[in-house]
């Protein structure tokens, strides 16, 4: 196991270099670069003065050199300068940006699955019932619509349409982080409850297909369960009903799901980010296109490369969950 | 005594195929599916007819129009008739789905068969590069990849899209998505044909003589047929959310030619005044993402022999 572990560690680390190099020429090749931007702002630019921005960027070099600068100071934890945000790259995205992503994926996550994991037995054990039909449907929908739109038809409603129903009583923000105008010493929990308002609709959209997801797994791996001898044996011996599932049953079938979530876990990262353009979100996802449209590539490389290096661990952490929790599974 | 029983009735013999497609006709949600899904593709193929306005006509006076009695759904922020733009819309948004779906179909099962069948250093190839592309934030590069084609003025990709034409966007769009559409098909795949190899059949192929691309072709590639079907059924519904997400953030196919996706291009913004306007379109994309996964459900219980039908 210990080897195992170690020998997938340190193929990561080529996996990792060829990716970064993939992200770093992918984005090294986009249309414009940072110096048009000065450009645009600056009638009094010369051509000579562009050549030496250039130079000084070193936005003159091919672009295996200028991977390998990057590469090198990337590795020192320099990831250059972000010249839309006015900050350093790194530092802007893991401080501004990141704990705004947190603060709506792990609630979603976690509600989500305490969510629908006993939907997801119940649809299991009662089959074809009223119940498991809905739920069905449910996550059909789920995965069918836009999530985007979902959420934009949910902000009319709930910002809009609802308040004018019920005069204002009950109106929800259309999209932010948080009231702008709320008064600085208003009280720990003033502040609670306005970020619970402006969460409320993103969280929401966000949990819609992670709940149908696991939902939907959830009852597959469950349904082939119970179906296996060993279920059928712990019914023969008497057991009752409810140690039949959560001892014999349920223990074998999330074992999917552990799958499931490991890697899930970094899409929620840079796919959070159509539910925070459509809420004003500002977090990971949306940084990443905020600053490919403003050719702030220092900005996105290292968003993209935390995602990277995110999927690649939850992978490998994903195995070695499974082989732990997994006593058929052996690893040499 | 009768000297000889009368002969049995032969029996009629139909291929799995045939099976598949009778236990289907009884499976009424995906029927509903496949007749949406034959509605959609013909009101794609006749737009021209159906759409009562021209779907790029601009009526200035009209923007952001309320639905009315002459522009049954309103009109958008140039005052175009949206009911056209939502018929002509399913144009793109089925071509696109139709061809990612086709062209990550063909890769997944090329490189699914080559892996499970020959084993060896090529699956190990193969299998790693699955596991490589799986390592990428899909929608992230998707992005960076579409800005990268759809406007870079390098030599090389300003001549690929001169040589792709008009429909250049189109196209672009279709391939960034079927690089990353082909992988879950090629696992599927390859683990069915790791399944199938070693049955009799395949050894009595090998033992007549037949070559490995007979093998693989007369033998294994029928029999994954209905994983395959499935598998593809599935993938258009996925082109289809797929094209509208990269739409809805600006980098997917660009107006005038409306898709589904495009039409819901800032419906965040525009949503809080003129809510009919993102209506239809993201209920076109529901409706028709619904029917296809529908449609792949009723066509896995059907190839099922297990499922009760």
């Amino acid at each position: 196991m210990f080897n195992y572990a170690l020998r997938r560690i340190l193929q990561m680390i080529p996996l990792l270099l060829v990716i970064s190099l993939v992200i770093f020429t992918l984005t090294a090749l986009q249309p414009g670069d940072p110096v048009d931007q000065l450009v645009l702002g600056n009638s009094q630019i010369t051509p000579e003065d562009i050549a030496r921005l250039r130079a000084a960027y070193g936005l003159d070099q091919p672009i295996s050199l200028r991977y390998w600068f990057w590469l090198t100071h990337a590795l020192q934890g320099d990831f250059g300068w972000s010249r839309t945000f006015s900050a350093p790259a790194a530092a802007y995205v893991f401080e501004e940006r990141l704990p705004n992503t947190l603060l709506l994926t792990l609630p979603a996550l976690v509600l989500s699955t305490l969510i629908a994991v006993p939907l997801g037995i119940f649809s299991a054990v009662r089959q074809y019932s009223i119940l498991d039909y809905v739920l069905t449907f449910f996550s059909f929908v789920s995965f069918s619509a836009p999530i985007f739109w979902i959420g934009a038809m949910a902000l009319w409603l709930f910002a809009i349409y609802v308040p004018q129903l019920t005069g204002g009583l009950i109106s929800l923000p259309p999209g932010g982080l948080g009231s702008p105008d709320l008064a600085p010493d208003a009280g720990f929990w003033a502040v609670v409850a306005d970020k619970l308002r402006y969460l409320i609709l993103p969280l929401s959209i966000l949990m819609l297909r992670e709940i149908a997801v696991i939902l939907r797994f959830l009852r597959a791996s469950m349904l082939e369960v119970l179906n296996q001898d060993f279920v059928r044996t712990a019914r023969a011996k008497g057991l009752s009903n409810r140690n039949v599932l959560y001892r014999h049953a349920l223990r074998n079938a999330v074992l999917p799901i552990v799958t499931l979530l490991g890697l899930s876990i970094p899409g929620l990262f840079g796919g959070a980010v159509l539910t925070e353009t459509v809420f004003s979100w500002p977090g990971m996802g949306r940084v990443i296109v905020e600053a490919l449209t403003s050719k702030d590539f220092n900005v996105v490389m290292v968003a993209l490369t935390f995602i990277s290096v995110l999927t690649v661990v939850f992978q490998l952490l994903t195995d070695l969950a499974y082989a732990a929790v997994d006593p058929r599974i052996r690893y040499n | 005594m009768t000297t000889l029983a009368s002969a049995p009735a032969p029996l009629k013999s139909r291929s799995t195929f045939q099976i598949a497609l009778k236990r289907l006709r009884r499976h009424k949600l995906a029927m509903l599916s496949l007749t949406v899904i034959v509605l959609l593709v013909l009101m794609a193929l006749f737009a021209g007819w159906i759409a009562p306005h021209d779907p790029n006509a601009q009526s200035i006076f009209e923007i952001y129009a309320p639905p009315s009695a002459k522009y049954w759904l309103g009109q958008d922020e140039l005052g175009r008739d949206l009911l056209s733009r939502v018929i002509y819309g399913s144009r793109v948004s089925l071509l696109v789905g139709f061809s990612v779906a086709f062209l990550s179909i063909l890769v997944g099962t090329l490189l699914g068969l080559l892996a499970g069948f020959f084993g060896g250093w090529i699956d190990i190839a193969i299998s790693r590069f699955i596991e490589f592309m799986l390592s990428f934030p899909t929608l992230a590069l998707q992005l960076v990849l579409s800005g990268l084609f759809a406007s870079s003025d390098a030599a090389p990709i300003v001549a690929l899209r001169s040589s792709l034409g008009a429909s250049a966007n189109i196209l672009i769009v279709v391939g960034v998505f079927s690089l990353f559409g082909w992988m879950g098909t090629a696992r599927l795949v390859r683990g069915e044909v790791l399944k199938l190899k070693n049955l009799e059949y395949t050894d009595a192929a090998r033992a007549l003589g037949a070559s490995s691309v007979r093998i693989m072709l007369r033998h294994l590639l029928p029999n994954l047929f209905a994983i395959v079907i499935v598998q593809a059924t599935l993938d258009v519904g996925t082109a289809i959310l797929s094209e509208a997400a990269l739409s809805f953030l600006g980098f997917g196919i660009q107006p005038p030619v409306s898709t589904w996706g495009n039409m819901l291009s800032n419906a965040n913004e525009v949503v809080l005044q003129y809510p009919w306007i993102p209506l239809y379109p993201g209920l076109m994309i529901l409706i028709t993402v619904l029917s296809f996964n529908f449609l792949g459900d009723g066509l896995r219980d059907a190839f099922d022999p297990r499922s009760r039908l």
